[in-house]
């Protein structure tokens, strides 16, 4: 009981101290702000979110060497949530009312985003997502810059729909069984139906997270593609399950040029210690390859490949790749500097306003802006082909960037929903 | 498999062509350099169409993605359909080669499927080949192609011809021709799409069964060390896991080590071993260390050995990190055997049925063939008597500890060929390696063996049906009802065994 009364005093008093210290002064006594990063450093989703922390270091490192935001020092505060979803809303808190910081970036699979959601919204803070997702969400305190459906999915099928792409008629929606594949994929089916493709052309199929038996799934997807004419596979398989599911396929000789598998969330880093000469014309869609060759990319690059050596990071010591969420988690710590350095405060809502509209040149070549309302970047579209390198072959890109729609006008409901969130919306009222 | 000699071959017939004059045509050439897709293709087709040797030049440099025009190279995209393009038209050219294997290997790419802009060059192939096994399948090609574009009589001989294939491509094919406006065609290519169905059949079957024997071998795999450490020592061990994931890491830094040498593809040979060992000295470490004291008091033991499961998983990931972990397969292991039309027998999984094979045949040798085995099975059965004829029983405690251990590493080696391998590897097998082992029959090595396969068998059946989320669950509580049932596993120990 007395230990426990200790503990309470200690605590009170530390909390009386943090708001004594406010908003105020709590960054100015040493200069420093302090940003979280939320990231698996472990379990099945570490293979993917891993890099994305050290991409957050790498720019933090970068920004401080150049004077900081506004003159203070970035602090960033590492956790690890463990592709533990509940633990993520854990983490979040803890950064948030803990550690006092000032925006987040983090999470990878949208069930953790889900689950950190309702801690940003209660507490105001803010998380800037860097991950390609399945849309019908705008939260005030989030920003996305990964993409929608409609800078990433829609584009992949329609290509593969075209006569370059193969002329597909029978489509495979594959993936890992939570949120964003469930619901790529119902926009995906809703977006084949509207194109003249009959149900029956379409085969949809569920593995749990980290499944590494891949036998029967490519066995099935061989049966459908002898059932009628050019079949093409959508895989939204997330984690560490995709190396047994591209070693299953390049084993059991299903090759590119007869069924033609297009992936949204596997990337150069997923790739790396698979053999990719079985693969090669295999599909991806994204807004970044490494392999896109612009001045941007070429100094992005060269900074990963010199600070993977310095920090001696596993892997990228010797092999260093960029991908897509790399790519988009470096807008986003630049953008939120940049939208800082507007509002002249840390304040959420004003950073938040702050936001839009704000532009960056990025490693992809197009200069990315955050759009007015949305939340959302608009980012130009790219499909690439795997090389026998474990990289990608850029085969088809948009003109220019693309608007988000975080709303698919491919779900029901979905025209009577504000392209912005909806708070926001009510106050305007 | 036969691709490395084809390359080889065609290799060898780049290299005579080499000295021939550039006398192609030109506006192909420049179109293949220059034009948009559609003109490309087309470009294929009529340097295919000429059957002159030097295409083969152009267009195999062509899909690595160079075009040569006037002396000056010139990069190009090639994408998915300009590659399927070039394979055709590289596999219609080959046709003529004087090489055996390289027109067997064309032949059987272009029964595959291809367009029929090939047609006339497969003819042409057609009134040279000699070979019994080539000519059969150029044939099917012929047929396949005429199909879509000769007069009824042809079609229709096209139409039986392929109802006599076992091609994926035939029924593809047929099945298209059985919407056919034609009541004739469509009758006939119904009747030959129910015959080629039906072969095909088969290979779906085969192809489950194999699934499920897959499965099963690394099931068994898995548990075989548990069936010893559980079922004949009763030790509840939740570090079995963990002992697996040990065996992964080990063959890891086995690869590792060869990579700098140039016997990379044989480095299984030193990692199956290496594993064995090192699983084996961290069980033996543990038995002395922790599970000697709480023999008899399973709930400890249950507590403990979870404890050691964690520090286990901490001590590799602060070793090695907590991300995945690269293991290499070998060459001869990726890659698999076309044993029928539409089944391919990928040789890794191969490989770890033939492993699990020989290491239960090992098992059992040991338990039943040698002076170990004996032992390990007296103080199974009576420990007091056993003491009492002068068995060292705690020696053969950590002996048979150390073996179940060592087998748990062995899995992990095979694991490590078809998955990740990472810190948490171990604690997706943990609770298949219980259920092989409580559902077979504890203290029942024979049926650990049935309880694998069945688990693997039941668990590809039922993902085929409703899919592996389903599967998943429908096992679970098939098992749960089982148990409820039948506590004492498929097999049970009869007589008067000793039950503490």
């Amino acid at each position: 009981m007395k230990r426990r009364g200790v503990l309470k005093l200690l605590s009170m008093s530390a909390a009386i101290a943090a708001i004594g210290l406010g908003s105020s002064s709590l960054y100015a006594q040493g200069k420093t702000v302090k940003v979280g990063i939320l990231h698996s450093l472990s379990g099945t989703m570490a293979i993917s979110e891993t890099v994305l922390k050290d991409t957050v270091l790498m720019a933090v490192d970068e920004i401080n060497a150049k004077g900081g935001v506004m003159g203070y020092k970035i602090e960033p505060v590492v956790v690890d949530p463990a592709s533990n979803w509940p633990l993520f809303a854990e983490k979040a808190r803890q950064l948030i009312t803990q550690d006092k910081v000032a925006v987040v970036f983090g999470c990878w699979t949208s069930v953790s985003r889900k689950s950190v959601l309702p801690v940003f919204e209660e507490l105001n803070s803010l998380l800037f997502y860097p991950v390609q997702y399945e849309g019908e969400e705008i939260s005030k305190n989030v920003f996305y810059t990964g993409a929608a459906p409609n800078q990433q999915a829609i584009p992949a099928v329609e290509y593969l729909m075209s006569k370059d792409g193969g002329s597909a008629k029978r489509w495979v929606l594959l993936g890992t069984d939570y949120v964003y594949p469930r619901t790529t994929n119902k926009i995906l089916r809703a977006f084949l139906k509207s194109k003249g493709v009959a149900e029956s052309d379409i085969m949809e199929d569920y593995t749990p997270f980290g499944h590494a038996d891949y036998q029967t799934i490519i066995a099935k997807i061989k049966k459908f593609s002898s059932e009628g004419k050019k079949t093409a596979v959508v895989s939204t398989i997330n984690g560490d399950s995709n190396v047994p599911f591209y070693k299953e396929l390049g084993n059991q000789g299903l090759k590119a040029t007869d069924v033609p598998v297009v992936a949204f969330s596997v990337g150069e880093e997923e790739l790396r210690g698979v053999d990719t000469k079985p693969l090669v014309g295999h599909l991806a869609a994204w807004n970044y390859f490494m392999s896109i060759k612009t001045p941007a990319n070429d100094e992005f690059t060269k900074k990963w490949a010199s600070y993977a050596k310095a920090k001696s990071i596993a892997g990228h010591k010797d092999k260093p790749l960029t991908n897509d969420p790399m790519e988009a988690t470096y807008i986003g710590i630049y953008m939120w500097k940049q939208a800082v350095e507007k509002a002249k405060s840390f304040d959420v809502p004003k950073v938040t306003a702050a936001m839009a509209g704000q532009t960056f040149k990025a490693p992809s070549g197009i200069t990315s802006k955050m759009d007015e309302k949305n939340h959302h970047l608009h980012k130009a579209v790219f499909i690439g082909e795997v090389t026998a390198e474990g990289q990608f072959n850029v085969v088809w890109k948009t003109k220019g960037p693309v608007k988000a729609q975080p709303w698919s006008p491919f779900i029901a409901g979905n025209d009577k929903k504000k392209d912005e969130p909806a708070l926001m919306a009510e106050k305007k009222k | 498999m036969g691709l490395w000699q084809a390359r080889a071959a065609l290799a060898a017939l780049l290299i005579c062509l080499a000295g021939a004059a550039q006398a192609l045509d030109k506006a192909a050439v420049e179109k293949l350099a220059a034009g948009d897709n559609d003109q490309k293709i087309e470009a294929i087709g009529a340097l295919v169409a000429e059957g002159d040797p030097q295409a083969l030049a152009v267009l195999a440099r062509f899909a690595e993605g160079e075009v040569e025009v006037d002396g000056k190279k010139v990069e190009v995209v090639v994408n998915n359909r300009l590659r399927g393009a070039v394979a055709a038209a590289l596999a219609a050219l080959r046709l003529l080669a004087p090489e055996r294997a390289l027109r067997l290997a064309a032949a059987k790419e272009l029964a595959a499927g291809a367009d029929a802009s090939m047609l006339p060059l497969v003819k042409k192939a057609l009134e040279k080949e000699q070979d019994a096994d080539i000519r059969p399948l150029l044939e099917l090609v012929a047929a396949s192609m005429e199909m879509k574009s000769g007069d009824k009589a042809q079609r229709l001989a096209a139409i039986r011809m392929l109802g006599e294939s076992t091609s994926p491509n035939s029924k593809t094919l047929l099945a298209e021709a059985a919407r056919d406006d034609d009541e004739d065609i469509r009758a006939e290519a119904q009747k030959s799409l129910r015959a080629v169905e039906g072969r095909l059949a088969w290979g779906e079957r085969l192809g489950l069964l194999f699934a499920g024997v897959s499965l099963g071998s690394i099931l068994l795999l898995a548990a075989l060390g548990l069936a010893i450490t559980y079922g004949l020592m009763g030790v509840i061990n939740m570090a079995h896991g963990e002992l697996i994931m040990i065996g992964a890491y080990t063959t890891y830094v086995v690869q590792v080590l060869f990579r700098k040498t140039s016997f990379f593809d044989w480095y299984l040979l030193a990692a199956v071993p290496a594993s064995f060992v090192v699983a084996a000295a961290v069980g033996m470490v543990l038995e002395r260390v922790v599970i000697r004291w709480l023999y008899g008091r399973p709930l400890e033991t249950l507590l403990a050995t979870w404890g050691i499961s964690l520090m286990l998983i901490q001590l590799v990931r602060t070793l090695f990190g907590a991300q995945n972990v690269q293991v290499e397969n070998p060459a001869f292991m990726s890659g698999g055997i076309q044993a029928l039309s539409n089944l391919v027998l990928p040789w890794s999984r191969v490989m770890i049925i033939l492993f699990a094979a020989l290491v239960l045949a090992g098992m059992w040798a040991l338990l039943t063939r040698t002076r170990l085995g004996l032992f390990v099975r007296g103080v199974t059965q009576n420990r007091a008597m056993a003491s009492c004829v002068g068995v060292p029983t705690a020696r053969v405690d950590t002996w048979a500890f150390g073996l179940g251990s060592g087998i748990a590493g062995l899995a992990g080696c095979a694991l490590s060929q078809l998955g990740n391998v990472g810190p948490d590897l171990g604690q997706g097998y943990i609770v298949d390696s219980f259920l092989v082992v409580v559902f077979g029959g504890v203290g029942q090595l024979a049926g650990t063996v049935y309880a694998a396969l069945t688990l693997g068998f039941a668990n590809k059946f039922l993902e085929a049906w409703s899919g592996a989320v389903l599967a998943k669950i429908a096992l679970l509580v098939f098992i749960i009802i089982f148990i409820q049932r039948r506590p004492q596993g498929m097999f049970a120990l009869k007589g008067r065994a000793v039950e503490a």
